[in-house]
Protein backbone atom coordinates (compact mmCIF):
# COMPACT_ATOMS: atom_id res chain seq x y z
CA UNK A 1 0.00 0.00 0.00
CA UNK A 2 1.64 3.20 1.17
CA UNK A 3 4.81 1.29 1.05
CA UNK A 4 7.18 2.68 -1.71
CA UNK A 5 7.65 0.28 -4.59
CA UNK A 6 11.18 -0.85 -3.77
CA UNK A 7 12.62 -1.45 -7.31
CA UNK A 8 10.91 -0.77 -10.33
CA UNK A 9 12.12 -3.70 -12.44
CA UNK A 10 12.02 -5.84 -9.01
CA UNK A 11 11.48 -9.39 -8.96
CA UNK A 12 8.10 -10.35 -7.86
CA UNK A 13 7.46 -9.80 -3.88
CA UNK A 14 7.62 -13.85 -3.23
CA UNK A 15 10.16 -15.08 -5.66
CA UNK A 16 10.47 -18.48 -5.82
CA UNK A 17 7.28 -20.03 -6.17
CA UNK A 18 3.92 -19.07 -7.68
CA UNK A 19 1.74 -16.42 -6.47
CA UNK A 20 -1.26 -17.46 -4.76
CA UNK A 21 -4.47 -15.27 -5.36
CA UNK A 22 -3.82 -14.06 -1.44
CA UNK A 23 -7.91 -14.44 -0.23
CA UNK A 24 -7.23 -18.00 -1.01
CA UNK A 25 -4.16 -18.68 0.50
CA UNK A 26 -4.62 -21.04 2.67
CA UNK A 27 -1.15 -20.72 5.23
CA UNK A 28 -2.83 -17.29 6.55
CA UNK A 29 -6.05 -19.21 7.19
CA UNK A 30 -5.13 -20.38 10.65
CA UNK A 31 -3.76 -16.98 11.79
CA UNK A 32 -6.70 -15.51 10.16
CA UNK A 33 -9.13 -17.27 12.15
CA UNK A 34 -7.49 -17.21 15.72
CA UNK A 35 -7.10 -13.63 15.50
CA UNK A 36 -10.97 -13.31 14.36
CA UNK A 37 -12.37 -15.10 16.82
CA UNK A 38 -10.30 -13.06 19.43
CA UNK A 39 -11.38 -9.95 17.96
CA UNK A 40 -15.21 -10.97 17.31
CA UNK A 41 -14.99 -12.35 20.94
CA UNK A 42 -13.71 -9.18 22.23
CA UNK A 43 -15.77 -6.95 20.09
CA UNK A 44 -18.57 -8.77 21.33
CA UNK A 45 -18.02 -8.71 25.21
CA UNK A 46 -17.57 -5.39 25.25
CA UNK A 47 -20.54 -4.26 23.45
CA UNK A 48 -23.23 -7.19 24.99
CA UNK A 49 -21.75 -6.32 28.45
CA UNK A 50 -20.84 -2.22 28.25
CA UNK A 51 -22.39 -0.55 25.49
CA UNK A 52 -25.45 -2.48 24.46
CA UNK A 53 -27.35 -2.42 28.07
CA UNK A 54 -26.22 1.00 28.23
CA UNK A 55 -27.82 2.26 25.16
CA UNK A 56 -31.18 0.39 25.86
CA UNK A 57 -30.74 2.16 29.42
CA UNK A 58 -30.56 5.29 28.13
CA UNK A 59 -33.42 4.70 25.35
CA UNK A 60 -35.42 2.43 27.88
CA UNK A 61 -35.25 5.74 30.16
CA UNK A 62 -36.11 8.76 28.18
CA UNK A 63 -39.11 6.06 26.51
CA UNK A 64 -40.02 6.07 30.02
CA UNK A 65 -40.01 9.21 30.83
CA UNK A 66 -41.97 10.24 27.99
CA UNK A 67 -44.32 7.96 28.82
CA UNK A 68 -44.27 8.96 32.44
CA UNK A 69 -44.88 12.90 30.81
CA UNK A 70 -47.54 11.63 28.73
CA UNK A 71 -49.79 10.35 31.27
CA UNK A 72 -49.54 13.12 33.56
CA UNK A 73 -50.87 15.89 30.91
CA UNK A 74 -53.09 13.54 30.37
CA UNK A 75 -54.14 13.35 33.96
CA UNK A 76 -53.50 17.15 34.13
CA UNK A 77 -56.23 17.61 31.05
CA UNK A 78 -58.37 15.33 32.91
CA UNK A 79 -58.37 17.64 36.15
CA UNK A 80 -58.71 20.95 34.10
CA UNK A 81 -61.91 19.36 32.00
CA UNK A 82 -63.61 18.31 35.77
CA UNK A 83 -62.61 21.76 37.08
CA UNK A 84 -64.56 23.16 33.84
CA UNK A 85 -67.26 20.83 34.53
CA UNK A 86 -67.76 21.44 37.80
CA UNK A 87 -67.50 25.22 36.74
CA UNK A 88 -70.29 24.89 34.41
CA UNK A 89 -72.34 23.02 36.54
CA UNK A 90 -72.06 25.53 39.15
CA UNK A 91 -72.71 28.12 37.08
CA UNK A 92 -76.03 26.58 35.93
CA UNK A 93 -76.95 25.96 39.60
CA UNK A 94 -76.82 29.36 40.31
CA UNK A 95 -78.62 30.38 36.92
CA UNK A 96 -81.30 28.06 37.83
CA UNK A 97 -81.49 29.25 41.50
CA UNK A 98 -81.78 32.49 40.88
CA UNK A 99 -84.51 32.38 38.02
CA UNK A 100 -86.39 30.41 41.17
CA UNK A 101 -85.82 33.28 43.07
CA UNK A 102 -87.11 35.34 40.75
CA UNK A 103 -90.32 33.57 40.29
CA UNK A 104 -90.76 33.20 44.46
CA UNK A 105 -90.34 36.87 44.50
CA UNK A 106 -92.85 37.53 41.55
CA UNK A 107 -95.75 35.04 43.06
CA UNK A 108 -95.05 36.37 46.51
CA UNK A 109 -95.92 40.43 45.36
CA UNK A 110 -98.51 39.40 43.10
CA UNK A 111 -100.50 37.24 45.94
CA UNK A 112 -99.77 40.72 48.10
CA UNK A 113 -101.06 42.78 45.48
CA UNK A 114 -104.16 40.51 44.80
CA UNK A 115 -104.83 40.58 48.48
CA UNK A 116 -104.61 44.11 48.36
CA UNK A 117 -106.92 44.59 45.89
CA UNK A 118 -109.26 42.26 47.54
CA UNK A 119 -109.20 44.66 51.01
CA UNK A 120 -109.57 47.73 48.87
CA UNK A 121 -112.09 45.96 46.84
CA UNK A 122 -114.19 45.09 50.14
CA UNK A 123 -113.23 48.11 52.00
CA UNK A 124 -115.09 50.57 49.07
CA UNK A 125 -118.18 48.28 48.91
CA UNK A 126 -118.46 48.73 52.07
CA UNK A 127 -118.30 52.84 51.92
CA UNK A 128 -121.17 52.36 48.67
CA UNK A 129 -122.95 50.54 50.74
CA UNK A 130 -122.88 53.15 54.02
CA UNK A 131 -123.53 56.31 51.45
CA UNK A 132 -126.69 54.72 50.04
CA UNK A 133 -127.67 54.18 53.38
CA UNK A 134 -127.22 57.41 54.14
CA UNK A 135 -128.96 58.32 50.84
CA UNK A 136 -132.31 56.79 51.75
CA UNK A 137 -132.22 57.79 55.50
CA UNK A 138 -131.74 61.30 54.27
CA UNK A 139 -134.47 61.03 51.63
CA UNK A 140 -136.98 59.21 53.87
CA UNK A 141 -136.09 62.13 56.24
CA UNK A 142 -137.03 64.67 53.74
CA UNK A 143 -140.22 62.85 52.39
CA UNK A 144 -141.22 62.90 55.94
CA UNK A 145 -140.73 67.19 56.47
CA UNK A 146 -142.67 67.60 53.17
CA UNK A 147 -146.31 67.74 54.83
CA UNK A 148 -144.66 69.75 57.47
CA UNK A 149 -144.11 72.35 55.00
CA UNK A 150 -146.86 72.10 52.87
CA UNK A 151 -149.16 72.61 55.85
CA UNK A 152 -146.66 75.73 56.61
CA UNK A 153 -147.00 76.59 53.21
CA UNK A 154 -150.76 76.22 53.14
CA UNK A 155 -151.20 78.50 56.37
CA UNK A 156 -149.48 81.23 55.15
CA UNK A 157 -151.62 81.07 51.78
CA UNK A 158 -154.56 80.81 53.65
CA UNK A 159 -153.62 83.84 55.85
CA UNK A 160 -152.49 86.05 53.16
CA UNK A 161 -155.55 85.03 51.25
CA UNK A 162 -158.22 85.71 54.14
CA UNK A 163 -156.10 87.75 56.34
CA UNK A 164 -156.62 85.66 59.24
CA UNK A 165 -154.01 82.73 59.95
CA UNK A 166 -154.69 79.09 60.29
CA UNK A 167 -153.33 77.10 62.58
CA UNK A 168 -151.41 74.10 61.62
CA UNK A 169 -154.07 71.52 62.68
CA UNK A 170 -157.08 73.44 60.01
CA UNK A 171 -154.68 72.63 57.38
CA UNK A 172 -154.08 69.73 58.16
CA UNK A 173 -157.75 68.31 58.91
CA UNK A 174 -158.44 70.39 55.44
CA UNK A 175 -156.09 68.64 53.54
CA UNK A 176 -156.50 64.91 52.00
CA UNK A 177 -155.14 62.05 54.02
CA UNK A 178 -151.27 62.08 53.09
CA UNK A 179 -150.72 60.35 49.79
CA UNK A 180 -148.17 57.13 50.48
CA UNK A 181 -144.65 58.13 49.72
CA UNK B 1 -2.54 2.68 -2.84
CA UNK B 2 -0.06 2.18 -5.98
CA UNK B 3 2.93 -0.22 -4.98
CA UNK B 4 4.65 -3.00 -6.13
CA UNK B 5 4.45 -2.84 -9.73
CA UNK B 6 5.38 -6.19 -11.29
CA UNK B 7 6.90 -4.84 -14.61
CA UNK B 8 8.72 -1.40 -14.76
CA UNK B 9 6.14 -0.03 -17.02
CA UNK B 10 3.39 -2.52 -16.01
CA UNK B 11 0.16 -2.16 -13.66
CA UNK B 12 0.31 -1.47 -10.32
CA UNK B 13 -0.43 -5.05 -9.03
CA UNK B 14 -4.04 -4.43 -8.14
CA UNK B 15 -3.89 -7.82 -5.83
CA UNK B 16 -1.18 -6.31 -3.72
CA UNK B 17 -3.72 -4.78 -1.09
CA UNK B 18 -5.05 -8.11 -0.39
CA UNK B 19 -1.60 -9.35 0.68
CA UNK B 20 -1.16 -10.67 4.30
CA UNK B 21 1.95 -9.30 6.01
CA UNK B 22 3.62 -10.96 9.65
CA UNK B 23 3.82 -7.94 11.87
CA UNK B 24 4.46 -10.17 14.58
CA UNK B 25 5.47 -14.07 14.33
CA UNK B 26 3.65 -16.63 16.16
CA UNK B 27 3.45 -20.05 16.39
CA UNK B 28 0.81 -22.15 17.99
CA UNK B 29 0.59 -26.09 17.80
CA UNK B 30 2.73 -25.98 14.52
CA UNK B 31 0.14 -23.45 12.79
CA UNK B 32 1.82 -20.15 11.86
CA UNK B 33 -0.79 -17.50 13.98
CA UNK B 34 1.43 -14.50 13.64
CA UNK B 35 -0.48 -11.46 14.29
CA UNK B 36 -0.73 -9.79 10.94
CA UNK B 37 -1.97 -6.38 9.19
CA UNK B 38 -5.36 -7.93 8.92
CA UNK B 39 -4.77 -9.01 12.98
CA UNK B 40 -4.28 -5.22 13.55
CA UNK B 41 -7.25 -4.10 11.44
CA UNK B 42 -9.62 -6.37 13.45
CA UNK B 43 -8.26 -5.24 16.73
CA UNK B 44 -8.73 -1.55 14.81
CA UNK B 45 -12.25 -2.45 14.02
CA UNK B 46 -12.79 -3.62 17.82
CA UNK B 47 -11.50 -0.58 19.10
CA UNK B 48 -12.97 2.25 16.98
CA UNK B 49 -16.39 0.46 17.19
CA UNK B 50 -16.58 -0.48 20.43
CA UNK B 51 -14.93 2.89 22.23
CA UNK B 52 -17.00 4.54 19.76
CA UNK B 53 -20.53 3.34 21.31
CA UNK B 54 -18.89 3.36 24.68
CA UNK B 55 -17.54 7.11 24.34
CA UNK B 56 -21.07 8.42 22.85
CA UNK B 57 -22.48 6.79 26.01
CA UNK B 58 -20.64 8.28 28.14
CA UNK B 59 -23.24 10.90 29.29
CA UNK B 60 -26.09 8.25 28.33
CA UNK B 61 -28.04 12.12 28.91
CA UNK B 62 -31.92 11.88 27.97
CA UNK B 63 -31.57 14.66 25.46
CA UNK B 64 -28.55 12.89 23.35
CA UNK B 65 -26.18 14.61 21.62
CA UNK B 66 -24.66 14.07 18.33
CA UNK B 67 -22.89 11.21 18.79
CA UNK B 68 -24.87 9.18 21.19
CA UNK B 69 -27.91 10.23 18.97
CA UNK B 70 -25.45 8.39 16.27
CA UNK B 71 -25.29 5.54 18.72
CA UNK B 72 -28.87 5.27 19.78
CA UNK B 73 -29.89 5.54 16.04
CA UNK B 74 -27.52 2.45 15.23
CA UNK B 75 -29.23 0.29 18.35
CA UNK B 76 -32.49 1.02 17.16
CA UNK B 77 -31.66 0.31 13.24
CA UNK B 78 -30.47 -3.33 14.46
CA UNK B 79 -32.83 -3.67 17.00
CA UNK B 80 -36.44 -2.95 14.14
CA UNK B 81 -34.06 -5.03 12.00
CA UNK B 82 -34.18 -7.93 14.44
CA UNK B 83 -37.55 -7.43 15.74
CA UNK B 84 -39.19 -7.57 11.77
CA UNK B 85 -37.48 -9.94 10.31
CA UNK B 86 -37.24 -12.17 13.37
CA UNK B 87 -39.67 -11.19 15.73
CA UNK B 88 -39.52 -10.07 19.58
CA UNK B 89 -37.74 -13.86 21.09
CA UNK B 90 -34.87 -13.21 18.39
CA UNK B 91 -33.91 -9.88 20.89
CA UNK B 92 -32.22 -12.27 23.29
CA UNK B 93 -29.50 -12.74 20.36
CA UNK B 94 -29.76 -8.88 19.39
CA UNK B 95 -26.33 -8.36 21.43
CA UNK B 96 -24.59 -11.11 18.79
CA UNK B 97 -26.29 -9.80 15.70
CA UNK B 98 -24.87 -6.30 16.69
CA UNK B 99 -22.03 -7.38 16.88
CA UNK B 100 -21.62 -8.64 13.75
CA UNK B 101 -23.25 -5.74 12.05
CA UNK B 102 -20.65 -3.44 14.05
CA UNK B 103 -17.33 -5.64 13.05
CA UNK B 104 -18.46 -5.75 9.13
CA UNK B 105 -19.58 -2.65 9.10
CA UNK B 106 -16.33 -0.85 10.46
CA UNK B 107 -14.35 -3.54 8.61
CA UNK B 108 -15.67 -2.64 5.45
CA UNK B 109 -15.63 0.81 6.22
CA UNK B 110 -11.90 1.06 7.57
CA UNK B 111 -10.80 -0.98 3.76
CA UNK B 112 -11.98 2.03 1.83
CA UNK B 113 -8.98 4.38 3.67
CA UNK B 114 -6.80 4.22 1.16
CA UNK B 115 -3.43 1.99 2.35
CA UNK B 116 -5.89 0.39 4.48
CA UNK B 117 -6.27 -3.69 4.91
CA UNK B 118 -10.01 -4.78 4.41
CA UNK B 119 -9.94 -7.89 6.72
CA UNK B 120 -13.80 -8.89 4.94
CA UNK B 121 -11.84 -9.11 1.32
CA UNK B 122 -10.98 -12.56 2.18
CA UNK B 123 -12.86 -15.64 2.39
CA UNK B 124 -12.01 -17.19 5.56
CA UNK B 125 -13.14 -14.43 7.62
CA UNK B 126 -16.53 -14.10 5.86
CA UNK B 127 -16.95 -18.04 5.53
CA UNK B 128 -15.86 -17.76 9.43
CA UNK B 129 -18.75 -15.40 10.24
CA UNK B 130 -21.33 -17.07 8.32
CA UNK B 131 -20.38 -20.26 10.06
CA UNK B 132 -20.86 -18.93 13.02
CA UNK B 133 -24.49 -17.90 11.87
CA UNK B 134 -25.20 -20.76 10.41
CA UNK B 135 -23.88 -22.97 14.01
CA UNK B 136 -25.98 -20.48 15.77
CA UNK B 137 -29.26 -21.12 13.81
CA UNK B 138 -28.60 -24.61 13.68
CA UNK B 139 -27.94 -25.08 18.13
CA UNK B 140 -30.82 -22.16 18.60
CA UNK B 141 -33.31 -24.06 15.95
CA UNK B 142 -32.87 -27.98 17.67
CA UNK B 143 -32.66 -25.91 20.99
CA UNK B 144 -35.78 -24.60 20.78
CA UNK B 145 -37.31 -26.84 18.49
CA UNK B 146 -36.46 -30.16 18.91
CA UNK B 147 -37.01 -32.58 16.13
CA UNK B 148 -40.14 -30.17 14.91
CA UNK B 149 -36.84 -28.04 13.65
CA UNK B 150 -36.75 -30.40 10.74
CA UNK B 151 -39.93 -29.38 9.30
CA UNK B 152 -38.16 -26.20 8.22
CA UNK B 153 -37.50 -28.72 5.21
CA UNK B 154 -40.93 -30.29 4.74
CA UNK B 155 -43.24 -27.35 3.58
CA UNK B 156 -47.14 -27.54 4.32
CA UNK B 157 -49.15 -27.63 1.73
CA UNK B 158 -47.15 -28.96 -0.68
CA UNK B 159 -48.55 -32.51 -3.24
CA UNK B 160 -46.80 -35.70 -1.57
CA UNK B 161 -45.51 -36.63 -4.92
CA UNK B 162 -43.64 -33.46 -4.88
CA UNK B 163 -42.76 -33.02 -1.51
CA UNK B 164 -39.35 -35.64 -1.65
CA UNK B 165 -38.12 -33.30 -4.17
CA UNK B 166 -38.99 -29.97 -2.46
CA UNK B 167 -37.38 -31.15 0.62
CA UNK B 168 -34.26 -32.13 -1.35
CA UNK B 169 -34.22 -28.54 -2.52
CA UNK B 170 -34.72 -27.23 0.92
CA UNK B 171 -31.63 -28.97 2.07
CA UNK B 172 -29.39 -28.07 -0.68
CA UNK B 173 -30.46 -24.47 -0.24
CA UNK B 174 -30.29 -24.37 3.76
CA UNK B 175 -26.92 -25.96 3.26
CA UNK B 176 -26.02 -23.56 0.59
CA UNK B 177 -26.81 -20.17 2.68
CA UNK B 178 -23.74 -19.88 4.37
CA UNK B 179 -21.78 -20.36 1.15
CA UNK B 180 -24.07 -17.31 -0.24
CA UNK B 181 -24.02 -15.44 2.59
CA UNK B 182 -19.75 -15.35 3.54
CA UNK B 183 -19.32 -15.18 -1.00
CA UNK B 184 -21.94 -12.06 -1.01
CA UNK B 185 -20.13 -10.01 1.00
CA UNK B 186 -16.19 -10.90 0.12
CA UNK B 187 -17.00 -11.09 -3.06
CA UNK B 188 -18.36 -7.29 -2.73
CA UNK B 189 -15.39 -5.95 -1.07
CA UNK B 190 -12.93 -7.76 -3.20
CA UNK B 191 -13.97 -6.89 -6.72
CA UNK B 192 -14.55 -3.34 -5.09
CA UNK B 193 -11.06 -2.86 -4.11
CA UNK B 194 -9.50 -4.31 -6.79
CA UNK B 195 -11.83 -1.86 -9.08
CA UNK B 196 -10.99 1.18 -7.35
CA UNK B 197 -6.79 -0.22 -7.78
CA UNK B 198 -7.20 -0.68 -11.31
CA UNK B 199 -8.78 2.62 -11.45
CA UNK B 200 -5.78 4.23 -9.59
CA UNK B 201 -3.30 2.36 -11.50
CA UNK B 202 -4.64 3.89 -14.52
CA UNK B 203 -3.81 7.51 -12.72
CA UNK B 204 -0.12 5.69 -12.33
CA UNK B 205 -0.15 4.33 -15.99
CA UNK B 206 -1.54 7.70 -17.81
CA UNK B 207 1.31 9.80 -16.06
CA UNK B 208 4.07 7.42 -17.06
CA UNK B 209 3.14 7.97 -20.33
CA UNK B 210 4.25 11.49 -21.50
CA UNK B 211 1.81 13.57 -23.27
CA UNK B 212 -1.45 11.45 -22.55
CA UNK B 213 -0.84 12.24 -18.57
CA UNK B 214 -3.46 15.23 -19.39
CA UNK B 215 -5.95 12.24 -19.18
CA UNK B 216 -5.06 11.20 -16.04
CA UNK B 217 -7.55 13.20 -14.06
CA UNK B 218 -9.99 11.09 -15.97
CA UNK B 219 -9.75 8.19 -14.24
CA UNK B 220 -8.72 9.73 -10.94
CA UNK B 221 -12.21 11.17 -10.83
CA UNK B 222 -13.70 8.07 -11.52
CA UNK B 223 -11.66 6.61 -8.58
CA UNK B 224 -13.50 9.41 -6.46
CA UNK B 225 -16.70 8.39 -7.91
CA UNK B 226 -16.04 4.37 -7.46
CA UNK B 227 -15.07 5.65 -3.86
CA UNK B 228 -18.41 7.11 -2.87
CA UNK B 229 -20.22 3.95 -4.18
CA UNK B 230 -18.03 1.73 -1.85
CA UNK B 231 -18.85 3.68 1.26
CA UNK B 232 -22.91 2.85 -0.17
CA UNK B 233 -21.46 -1.00 -0.98
CA UNK B 234 -19.96 -1.37 2.72
CA UNK B 235 -22.66 -0.22 4.53
CA UNK B 236 -24.91 -2.44 2.32
CA UNK B 237 -23.34 -5.17 2.59
CA UNK B 238 -22.89 -5.06 6.06
CA UNK B 239 -26.24 -4.47 6.02
CA UNK B 240 -27.17 -7.46 4.18
CA UNK B 241 -24.88 -9.88 6.11
CA UNK B 242 -26.77 -8.92 8.91
CA UNK B 243 -30.37 -8.74 7.63
CA UNK B 244 -29.50 -12.50 5.96
CA UNK B 245 -28.51 -13.23 9.71
CA UNK B 246 -31.89 -11.65 10.85
CA UNK B 247 -33.81 -13.80 8.58
CA UNK B 248 -31.84 -17.26 9.03
CA UNK B 249 -32.46 -16.71 13.19
CA UNK B 250 -35.77 -16.33 12.24
CA UNK B 251 -36.37 -19.68 10.58
CA UNK B 252 -34.72 -21.14 13.50
CA UNK B 253 -37.39 -19.64 15.89
CA UNK B 254 -40.24 -20.27 13.46
CA UNK B 255 -39.53 -23.15 11.38
CA UNK B 256 -43.38 -23.62 10.53
CA UNK B 257 -42.91 -21.30 7.75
Amino acid sequence: MAQPSTAGTAVPHDAGHAKIFPPLDATTFASQLLWLAIAFGLLYMLLSRVALPRIGEVIEERQERIKRDLTQAEQLRGQTDAALKAYEQSQADARSKAQGIAKEMRDKLAAVSEQERHRVDAELAAKIAETERQIAQTKTRALASVNDIAVATAGAIVGKLLGQEATPEEVRRALPAQPAE
Amino acid sequence: MAAGSAQGTGMPDPIHQFEIHRIIPLKLFGYDVSFTNSALFMLVAVVLSAGMLIYAMRDGSLVPRRLQSTAEIGYEFIANMVRDAAGEQAMKYFPLIFTIFAFVFTCNMLGIIPGAFTVTSHIIVTAALAALVFVTVLIVGFAKNGVHFLKLFVPSGVPIYILPLVTAIEIISFLSRPISHSVRLFANMLAGHITLKVFGGFVIMLLGTGSFAALAPLPLIGAVALTALEVLVAFLQAYVFTMLTCMYLNDALHPGH
